[in-house]
């Protein structure tokens, strides 16, 4: 059982009112934005569930606008971002699916990168889907998030360049479509690595991408 | 922290002859790699947005989204003035700065969970209004709020601290007792004192159901917190009596954890069941749901 910090029940200073539908739906579109890690001029947010039904009375689409604009759980101008940001155009959709997650969204930027996730509680999020492809970020760890063509050896590349820096793996987990098809690669670090790594991880054959995705402030 | 039950940190309190804080500024330091002192300020980090809270909120009458919400505090404020509380000032300041913090929290101002949002106004209220009134200094306050959460994560380690998994037992009933905790921390009472509170205050609030009418933080939950802020000072004052629960707080917390497990879905913030499915909370969340979708 990982040993929970007292911080997890005193914390988060935030803006209410609701832990999971407010910081949470903050945090998520924060970690999309590092995910993403792009200038964009078009957000959607399809919000299912939970999120869909008491969403509105939760602020729950203000806290993941203020999200992927980079604003923090206890911005106080979380309240009344539909007035003051004009810099980007963004959307909902309310969807009700009862194979998602209570708190669920899907955040679409620029009608081309997806990106899915859960409010799992007490302002915990869980990024779980990115591109079609199954993810497992908590925003608890800096990740390495490397696209790549499905062959032996990758891991051993990445882990080895990775050492070389003292750098320790917390988790790492693989998912491909096929055989030889696409794969990606999720490395949870106990310390971030520079650009120089990302970009030594970039010029190995077969990569197509990788981004290096900051985790959350505590 | 490495220990998982209130049996557990009675022993390491007993083996090292420390108070419940002290246990907890140590292993927090270690879990999170910062030394004490860091560890002190990120509580008084806390502590300082919880005044805020209140001080915000004694200000503010601005209305929730259901327009039903958000004036209560300035109620309060004004009807002491004419006729004080019978339980005197200290009973007057809690139940203000438990009503404060949960209405600048509907309102999506800027508070700290304790353990959760919906609970927000509890464990500050207690502290901050008692340091107040019999002038504790902040230190102590730091020392209560660290004995708080200490109390909140014995019970988060059994329980999720989520109405949606235990109803508002896990939410505004753990908040009260960590704030009984607290206050008879401040007030010097001993390990054995501060665990008594908490458990007295856990074992009364047992079954309290999460029935948020439209599922909003707003009915029952405001009013809740300045409740449950009472009932604490209740759990303290007879803890610090001498005044023991039969039953060890451990198995109060697992009692919890199975009355939330029997608990009805309906009663465990799905907002189908309780108050949520009053005709009157009917007839608002028809209202409100016309007017945002």
């Amino acid at each position: 059982m990982e040993q929970k910090s007292i911080f997890s029940v005193i914390s988060p200073i935030m803006a209410g009112p609701s832990s999971s539908h407010t910081a949470g739906a903050v945090r998520l579109g924060l970690m999309a934005r590092n995910i993403y890690n792009k200038n964009f001029s078009k957000v959607k947010f399809v919000l299912y569930n939970s999120f869909a039904t008491t969403g509105f009375g939760h602020g729950t689409n203000k806290g993941l606008l203020a999200g992927v604009l980079g604003y923090s759980v206890d911005d106080s101008r979380i309240k009344n971002i539909f007035e003051t940001e004009t810099s980007i155009k963004y959307a909902y959709e309310y969807v009700q699916d009862i194979s998602r997650h209570p708190n669920s969204v899907d955040i679409i930027f620029d009608n081309e990168f997806i990106i899915s996730g859960d409010s799992v509680g007490a302002g915990e999020i869980r990024i779980n889907n990115i591109n079609g492809f199954y993810a497992n970020i908590d925003g608890k760890y800096d990740t390495l998030v490397i696209t790549y063509k499905d062959k032996p050896g990758m891991i051993s590349s990445v882990s080895n360049m990775l050492q070389k820096q003292n750098v320790n793996i917390a988790s790492l987990h693989c998912d491909r479509d096929s055989k030889g098809g696409d794969a990606t690669m999720y490395i949870a670090m106990d310390i971030p690595v520079g650009d120089d790594i990302v970009a030594k991880v970039s010029q190995l054959k077969d990569v197509f991408f990788v981004t290096n995705v900051r985790k959350l402030k505590k | 922290m490495k220990i998982l039950s209130f049996a557990d940190l009675i022993n390491i309190c007993k083996e090292q002859n420390k108070t419940i804080w002290e246990i907890a500024e140590i292993e927090e330091s270690a879990l999170e790699e910062m030394n004490v002192d860091a560890v002190r300020l990120r509580v008084l980090e806390n502590l300082i947005a919880m005044r805020e809270a209140i001080t915000n909120g004694l200000k503010s009458d601005e209305k929730s989204i259901s327009n039903w919400c958000g004036d209560d505090c300035l109620k309060l404020s004004r009807g002491y003035k004419i006729r004080p509380a019978i339980f005197g000032s200290i009973f007057e300041k809690i139940t203000k700065y438990a009503i404060a913090t949960a209405e600048e929290n509907l309102r999506m101002g800027r508070i700290v969970a304790c353990p959760t949002a919906g609970s927000c106004g509890i464990v500050p209220s207690v502290i901050i209004a008692v340091a107040e009134e019999r002038q504790i200094a902040e230190e102590e306050q730091i020392n209560a709020l660290l004995t708080s959460g200490v109390i909140g994560l014995m019970v988060s380690n059994k329980v999720q601290l989520a109405g949606a998994v235990a109803g508002c037992q896990a939410e505004c009933g753990v908040a009260s007792a960590m704030a009984a905790g607290a206050l008879a921390q401040m007030l010097g009472g001993n390990v054995n004192e501060v665990l008594q509170a908490a458990a007295l205050a856990m074992k009364n609030i047992l079954g309290l159901t999460c029935d948020p009418v439209c599922g909003l933080v707003e009915v029952p939950c405001i009013k809740r917190n300045a409740f449950l802020a009472v009932h604490a000072v209740t759990a303290a004052e007879l803890a610090l009596c001498g005044v023991e629960s039969k039953i060890p707080i451990d198995e109060v917390v697992d009692t919890l954890k199975i009355t939330g497990q029997l608990m009805s879905p309906l009663l465990k913030e799905t907002a189908k069941g309780g108050l949520a499915q009053t005709k009157t909370a009917i007839k608002l969340e028809k209202k409100l749901f016309k007017k945002n979708f």
